[in-house]
């Protein structure tokens, strides 16, 4: 099989993976090997799963779950876009902000989770803010390296073609940037799930980190396995989404491998 | 008046503990229509004093002036070609030839027009729609110079920009070059080390000396035959050869 060249053969390795990740599953569960607390069989976590979709539950825990993580990141992103590019393109600004950034990008999040539930108590601003803290102070950095990494020799070139200064970046920086802030965002998206979770699991009482905390508490190991593999399923189809973004937006863009 | 105008250009690079003088009391004058070439070992500063001559880099001292007003800042009416690659890669051909004219918010029609007509005379016709990613390097320095051409520059600032090519790409890229800024009337600056290189576009060359970079001489070439390949091996082109690597050697010993 030639992975290499065929997109087909890509996706029949891709899917026998997952296959043999199942058929693992459903030997160690259906033979008892281990015992179905910890372990539920995939039927058990079918049925968790149809009870959900009967019940309507299901979609609004997933809803509600991706849409505070669209929130809480939508906002990190656009704050983190235009002063991230301002730290790449000014000294001073940097200056002004790097320290700050830095500092704040060591402490650790999760350690933040009770000032957040002080000062804005178990609403949704809360779940956003956590989002938020989670993922911004990184994105920042990683949209300074994005739009540093810009090839001088492109800006000079625009500069000599009588572009203004707005002009190269809009020109000329924004799409030299645009593959690796995708990427960026790709990747930042991911976080932001998992601080979803942790917002979830303080002070919840909707969404995927919610159910599986509180089926923790009913040893619904079956609601357990069904949250995380939404969890997943979600990630796959916004990567996916992110991608096929990717291939409209920058289609010029060649990564080694590609 | 002279097109160009470069008066006693001085450089000084300073890394915090030491300086590095690159240039030191550069001057020349280039009429309009003219073809400059400037030689030079390298690390003599020609990078940097064409860099200067841009607009990308400000002299230590000195001044830089087109057609009598000095410049500091960069500019289309000096119009550049790079050492390395600098194509857009997310834009086709036909959209980084017209790359400046829409900077200047030229209407469609006449950018379409002006940036067709300078695909054809590089000889891209039939790759207007290619992205750079597709073109070989000669194709891709000659996009550069279509696009930096359809700008319309007072004067065209080229650095090394065969530099990368193999040696018959090179041969057939210096014809064009030379058959397009005749045909387009341009004031041409161009940097090189092959000697050959410089005697087939010069009508002038100016050689420099190694670091700091000085003038040595300005030489003239007036060549009675052709410029093409076969001038190679010409007797006059072999005089004015041995005359510029003279002064190359007695600068190294
Ligand atoms: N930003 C800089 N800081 C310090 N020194 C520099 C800088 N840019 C160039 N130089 C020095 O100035 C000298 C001239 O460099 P330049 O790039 O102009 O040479 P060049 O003649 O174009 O060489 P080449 O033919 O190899 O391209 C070199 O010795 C280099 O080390
Ligand atoms: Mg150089």
């Amino acid at each position: 099989m030639n992975i290499e060249k065929n997109k087909k053969d890509y996706r029949l390795l891709s899917f026998i993976v997952f296959a043999i990740l199942i058929a693992a599953w459903c030997i160690a569960s259906y033979s008892g090997m281990v015992s179905k607390i910890f372990l539920p069989s995939p039927s058990d976590v079918l049925d968790a799963i149809v009870s959900g979709l009967k019940d309507g539950s299901l979609w609004e825990n997933c809803w509600v779950s991706t849409k505070r993580v669209m929130i809480g990141w939508f906002w990190s992103a656009a704050v983190a876009l235009p002063l991230g590019m301002l730290m790449a393109l000014s000294k001073k600004f940097t200056a002004i902000i790097r320290p700050f950034i830095e500092f704040a990008r060591y402490l650790p999040v999760v350690a933040l989770v009770p000032l957040t539930l002080l000062y804005l108590g178990i609403d949704e601003a809360q779940k956003y803010t956590v989002i938020w803290l989670g993922t911004f102070f990184q994105l920042i950095l990683m949209v300074c390296d994005t739009v540093s990494s810009v090839e001088r020799n492109q800006v000079n070139a625009a500069r000599t073609l009588d572009a203004n200064k707005w002009q190269v970046y809009l020109y000329v920086i924004l799409p030299a940037s645009l593959p690796g802030l995708l990427d960026d965002f790709r990747l930042t998206i991911g976080w932001a799930w998992t601080y979803l979770v942790v917002a979830e699991m303080v002070a919840a009482s909707s969404g995927l980190g919610y159910i599986i905390l509180k089926s923790q508490r009913f040893l619904a190991t079956d609601v357990i396995f069904m949250g995380l593999i939404l969890i997943g399923l979600i990630g796959l189809l916004t990567d996916f989404l992110l991608r096929l973004l990717s291939g409209v937006l920058v289609p010029w863009y060649k990564r080694l491998g590609d | 008046m002279p097109k160009l105008k470069v008066s006693n250009i001085y450089k000084i690079f300073n890394d915090g503990k030491s300086n590095v003088t690159a240039l030191e009391d550069v001057s020349f004058e280039i009429e309009k229509g003219e073809f400059v070439v400037i030689v030079g070992p390298s690390g003599c500063g020609k990078t940097t004093l064409l860099n200067i001559v841009g607009g990308l880099d400000t002299a230590s001292s000195g001044t830089v002036e087109v057609d009598g007003r000095q410049v500091t800042k960069p500019g289309g009416d000096r119009g550049m070609v790079f050492q390395s690659y600098s194509l857009f890669p997310w834009l086709s051909v036909l959209k980084n030839v017209e790359f400046g004219m829409k900077m200047r918010h030229i209407p469609k029609e006449q950018r379409l027009e002006t940036a067709r007509k300078y695909i054809g005379l590089v000889g891209l016709g039939e790759f207007e729609n290619a992205m750079p990613d597709t073109l070989s390097g000669g194709m891709k320095q000659r996009v550069a110079i279509a696009r930096t051409l359809a700008n319309s520059p007072e004067v065209l600032l080229m650095d090394e920009p065969f530099g990368a090519l193999d040696a018959q790409t090179r041969i057939v890229m210096q014809e064009l070059l030379a058959d397009v800024a005749r045909t387009t009337e341009s004031t041409v600056l161009f940097i090189t080390h092959d000697i050959d290189e410089a005697i087939l576009l010069g009508s002038r060359i100016i050689v420099m000396s190694n670091r700091p970079g000085k003038i040595l001489d300005i030489i003239p070439v007036e060549l009675s035959i052709s410029r093409n390949r076969s001038a190679l091996t010409n007797e006059e082109f072999l005089a004015i050869k041995r005359r510029i690597m003279d002064l190359l050697w007695k600068e190294t010993l």
